[in-house]
């Protein structure tokens, strides 16, 4: 077992111990989902963590006061040790959710996994129209895949949630969406429009919705909520750029969540790869609980005291954490502004040209692949 | 497949937590805990004396009667508390019957 040294401080009074940690698994995924929202640098799976390192993170995520395990990726059930990672996490204590796209899962492994103690499984639709999931998906059969994995799911006494990623090409069919999920006894649904990290950039053209398809679709959930109170619980979540106030990614800058990447850097979040200028702790080399508490990448934009203004004075400081650092350094070139989806941003004009932008002429796909976006 | 149907909790409902709920002390925040699908709870005292008395044997008259004699309120005020945090919670699929 390859240990990290490990220098324990104590933890700053201040700091709350994480909550949950996403561990993606690995990159390497059947499905080319043009909105996928890993980075657009691959991680190839030879730089993948070894089956001992994942569970020396868990085993340490445990001990730092993490509840919470997303099994997340690329696909995670293509690591050929996902069971005995699920079955480690368990062991220490931790709630075990697989977020998957369900391709990968057969009645063996679904045995297996329910066995090693798997809590609870999130599995993603691309689309209720089967021909135009799997073109979505890219991959012939997935829609059909899918939906025997969720029969797998509930026949193996295991809670589902379905996760949609709605856009321009499918908001449509948000109604069977719904049906789908009480018909898959599914108790959750969410119901996320796609939000323009990641693959989604280059495909902004290909899936961004109008405003009055998005108030539409938030009529239909709002009438869905009521209708199957008690049945099905659904989450909502809109796009950025039609906001008027951002969201708490992550719910704040390292406050709640640790992101482990396939090759193990540790993350605030799975998009802040892509901030230059940082040094992101690897686990191979540092302890957990000194990513958490000593570590400047986490450190700097955590709490209050690095905001600019409006930021800095405004009543919601602590509600939004001003917005998503990814977003700011994506529009600005300086991940310490305020988000431009803040209506009181003084960047605000720049999401407001790149909505435009994204109602233009539609473009075909990019799928995600290894390897990047090829240049357009 | 039978229709999904919500459960209305009433006095003789008898609710329990199901086993993909984890209902725990967590010695890191030295507090209780509920984890379920997608959601975290941290239960405030009276909630955690709640739910130690949801365990598939309590109805929610039992437990309120095991409340009262803790507490010095009204019946009916320790009644509606009670059956809206349970109503809630079974809403979300965090308590089942
Ligand atoms: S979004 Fe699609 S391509 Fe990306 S990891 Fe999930 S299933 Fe795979
Ligand atoms: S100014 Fe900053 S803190 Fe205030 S709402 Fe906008 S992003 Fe949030």
């Amino acid at each position: 077992m390859s240990d990290a040294p490990t220098v324990t401080r104590p933890a700053p009074a201040e700091i709350a111990p994480p909550l949950a940690l996403l561990a993606e698994l690995t990159h390497r995924c059947p499905l080319r989902c043009p909105y996928c929202s890993n980075p657009l640098e691959l991680d190839r799976a030879s730089r993948e963590l070894s089956t001992e390192e994942w569970k020396r993170v868990f085993s340490e995520a445990a001990a730092l006061g993490v509840l919470q395990v997303h099994f997340s990726g690329g696909e995670p059930t293509a690591r050929r040790d996902i069971v005995e990672l699920v079955a480690h996490a368990a062991k220490v204590g931790l709630y075990t959710n697989l977020i998957t796209s369900g391709v990968l899962l057969d009645k063996n492994n679904m045995a297996a996994l329910t066995a090693a103690g798997l809590d609870h499984v999130q599995l993603s639709f691309q689309d209720t129209d089967a021909a135009n999931a799997d073109r979505i998906a890219g991959l012939d059969k997935a829609h059909w895949k899918k939906l025997a994995a969720a029969k797998l799911i509930r026949d193996a006494g295991l809670p589902l949630t379905l996760n949609a990623v709605m856009h321009r090409q499918n908001l449509d069919r948000l109604p069977e969406m719904i049906e789908l999920a009480v018909a898959l006894g599914a108790q959750r649904l969410e119901v996320a429009h796609v939000q323009y990290y990641g693959w989604a950039l280059p495909n902004r053209r290909a899936l961004f919705p109008t405003y009055e398809a998005l108030e539409r679709a938030t009529e239909i959930v709002e009438a869905a909520r009521a209708r199957l109170k008690g049945v099905l619980t659904i989450d909502y979540v809109v796009p950025d750029y039609y906001a008027r106030r951002p969201k708490a990614c992550m719910g704040g800058w390292a406050r709640q969540f640790i992101n482990i990447s396939p090759a193990g850097k540790a993350l605030p979040c799975h998009a802040a790869e892509t901030l230059p200028g940082f040094d992101w702790p690897s686990i191979k080399t540092t302890s957990l609980r000194d990513v958490w508490y000593g570590s400047e990448a986490f450190n700097r934009y955590r709490g209050t005291a690095w905001m600019p203004e409006p930021c800095r004075s405004c009543d919601r400081r602590e509600i939004d954490w001003g917005g998503c650092r990814c977003q700011a350094f994506e529009f600005t070139g300086d991940a310490s502004r305020t988000d431009p989806a803040c209506a009181l941003a003084p960047d605000r004009p720049i999401l407001d040209a790149a909505r435009a932008d994204a109602l233009g002429p539609a473009t075909e796909f990019v799928y995600r692949q290894i390897g990047g976006a090829p240049a357009r | 497949m039978a229709e999904a149907r919500r459960l209305i909790v009433e006095g003789a409902t008898v609710l329990r937590i199901p086993p993909h709920v984890k209902f725990r002390y967590d010695e890191t925040r030295r507090r209780w805990v509920v984890l379920a699908p997608e959601r975290l709870l941290l239960p405030d005292d009276l909630s955690v004396e709640i739910l130690q008395l949801v365990d598939g044997k309590h109805s929610l008259d039992d437990i309120v009667d095991a409340l009262m004699a803790k507490f010095s309120a009204q019946r009916e005020e320790i009644l509606t508390d009670v059956r809206a945090l349970l109503q809630d919670l079974a809403d979300k699929g965090t308590l089942t019957a």
